[in-house]
């Protein structure tokens, strides 16, 4: 191996790596919050890529199949909710805010789809599409169990996954997709070339995490969910309904989600059932910051993704299995490092 | 306004077959500072849990004239109704100025504009907070932490306060400082339910109160009364009982 390879395999494990990274933050954010390993956001990564395939072909039936029924279905049990409560003033808000909201997006999908915009509006198309799942897929499945113990919620999503994955074949097909370059520009520094796309990617990246420490470390809602994170118990008392933090916390999840799907559109062929590999990936990232730390999250999906890069040239065959035997040591340190919160059941 | 401003009726409060609280009744006057004493397991916390939400119970709450039995948590801190619980759930990673802004979330989440205006009345009340704005919530003595959790509750502008335990674990001059906020609050028009262990304190500094054993309400009256009740001295003031 030279340097120029070693130089290329870097570049590409960066690349990979800061896609990771999104997940691993979407994890993190998600377990934090709610307490819900996010086993379902590979899902949220393959409708991003087929839903912008999709677009780019002009369609875009499957992912407004998907929205409409979740609509439904979220609008019949907030419907029962308010019923049931004898609080039917309620019922206008609650279906506008999970029914109208969700049909809105598909509608514009719909009639956007044939249209041909350009990529970028496709993007924002396709972004604004799988960030309305996350918090419908919320009130769907998770807000009737919020109570539940780590391992029920766990269960439940991975049901969901398998759930999800059926639902994708059903409303995308079993075809790959692959999502053209952005850009396929490159120049040489120091001579070694350097792609256009790759530095997109990371940049994309590196502006979305920045923005997250901004909404986290500003904003009144940002605070708000690190403090239901921090001390459910005590947010309450201030009035953040769990309902409400748990909402805002899956549409952000979903968001990060679908930016992956994007970004990773380029890099490879995408089916309904790759989501969950690339969601493992990130889910290792996460493993190493102890679903708790965004910053060790985010710099081991840095190195899940350059070791897999890695080890596709020494030893391709092995790729997975050496990224995800990673996570033992991980563990090893993590188990023998920390110690167990008293709070926590 | 007619009528208390909270009234329990009836309540009961269950941890699976175990009944905690037993048929309990109370009322708090607009205004005025209520006291419900009595020893460790008597249900106390259980009661305010009741009233604020955070347990399920059976019985009437009314506050401010309505039925709030089937609100949630949430909507009852946006009716200005505040717990301060005994633990204090502080926000411990987070810094002591974040604490005291998410205080005024059901406030800013209603589009109250003013809300972090509170936060002025709250410094210059408890100038330590000022002092240790930038620094971690879990980082404070506790003394310190109590007055977060005081000065958390406040920026939610409660109508009605209701204190578990203010005094629990704090030296005494740091109780004898808590308690005379606590006068200074119901001065400014705040009302407060105040649920203690330390009962000739918050006898001394309550205008009614309520005597709490094994989730039954035994005793209640003024707190001059109750004070002077020989079975209360006896058993909550240490004193021994006058014959």
């Amino acid at each position: 191996m030279d340097l120029t390879i070693a130089a290329l395999l870097a570049q590409d494990g960066i690349t990979n790596g800061a896609i990771y990274a999104l997940l691993a933050l979407a994890l993190v954010l998600v377990f934090t919050v709610t307490r819900v390993i996010f086993v379902p956001s590979g899902e949220f990564v393959a409708w991003g890529t087929l839903t912008l395939a999709g677009l780019q072909l002009g369609k875009a039936s499957g992912i407004v199949g998907l929205l409409v029924g979740m609509a439904v279905l979220a609008g019949l049990m907030e419907t029962w909710r308010c019923v049931r409560a004898g609080e039917l003033a309620r019922l206008p808000r609650a279906l506008a805010l999970w029914c109208a909201v969700p049909l809105a997006v598909a509608a514009v999908l719909w009639f956007a789809a044939p249209m041909g915009f350009p990529l970028l509006v496709q993007v924002l198309l396709t972004l604004a599409a799988v960030t309305a799942l996350g918090p419908l897929l919320y009130r769907v499945a998770y807000q009737p169990l919020a109570e539940a113990s780590v391992l029920v919620l766990l269960i439940v999503s991975v049901a969901l996954h398998f759930t999800m994955l059926g639902f994708g074949l059903w409303f995308f097909g079993a075809e790959g997709s692959r999502t053209p370059a952005f850009t396929s520009a490159s120049f040489t520094v120091a001579g070694i070339n350097v792609s256009v796309q790759s530095l997109l990617v990371v940049g994309t990246s590196l502006a979305l995490i920045g923005a997250l420490a901004l909404f986290f470390g500003r904003t009144l809602y940002g605070k708000a969910l690190r403090a239901t994170a921090v001390n459910r118990a005590g947010a309450r008392l201030c009035g953040i309904s769990p309902e409400f933090a748990g909402a805002l916390t899956f549409a952000l999840a979903a968001l990060l989600c679908g930016f992956c799907g994007v970004l990773i559109g380029p890099i490879t062929t995408v089916y309904y059932d790759s989501g969950f590999l690339i969601s493992l990936k990130g889910f290792v990232g996460a493993i190493i910051g102890g679903l708790a730390s965004y910053p060790i999250a985010a710099a081991g999906s840095l190195l899940v993704g350059l070791i897999e890069s890695f080890s596709s040239f020494w030893a391709s065959a092995f790729k997975e299995v050496i990224v995800f035997t990673l996570i033992i040591p991980v563990l090893l340190w993590r188990s023998l490092r920390t110690h167990h919160h008293e709070d926590e059941e | 306004m007619s009528g208390p401003l909270l009234v329990v009726s009836n309540l009961c409060v269950s941890y699976g077959k175990v009944e905690a609280v037993h048929d309990v009744s109370l009322a708090v006057e607009e205004g005025s500072i209520v006291t419900v004493i009595g020893p460790n397991g008597a249900g106390k916390s259980t009661l305010l849990g009741a009233i604020m939400g955070t347990l399920p119970a059976r019985g009437g709450v009314r506050y401010g004239g309505r039925d709030i039995s089937r609100m949630t948590v949430e909507q009852r801190v946006a009716a200005g109704l505040v717990l301060v619980p005994e633990r204090r759930e502080l926000f411990g990673s987070m810094k002591v100025a974040e604490n005291i802004e998410l205080g005024a979330f059901a406030r800013l989440r209603q589009g109250d504009r003013a809300a972090l205006r509170v936060r002025d009345e709250v410094y210059a009340r408890f100038p330590r907070l000022a002092e240790r704005a930038e620094q971690e919530a879990g980082t404070l003595s506790g003394g310190e932490r109590q007055m977060l959790a005081l000065g958390r509750a406040l920026m939610a502008r409660p109508r009605l306060l209701m204190l578990d335990e203010p005094s629990l674990g704090l030296a005494p001059l740091i109780v004898r400082e808590i308690f005379s906020i606590v006068v200074a609050l119901k001065a400014t028009g705040v009302s407060i339910l105040l649920v203690e262990q330390n009962a000739r304190a918050a006898l001394e500094v309550s205008d009614y109160g309520y005597v709490l054993e094994t989730g039954d309400c035994v005793l209640h009256g003024p707190s001059r009364d109750l004070a002077a009740n020989p079975r209360v001295a006896a058993t909550y003031l240490g004193q021994a009982a006058t014959p």
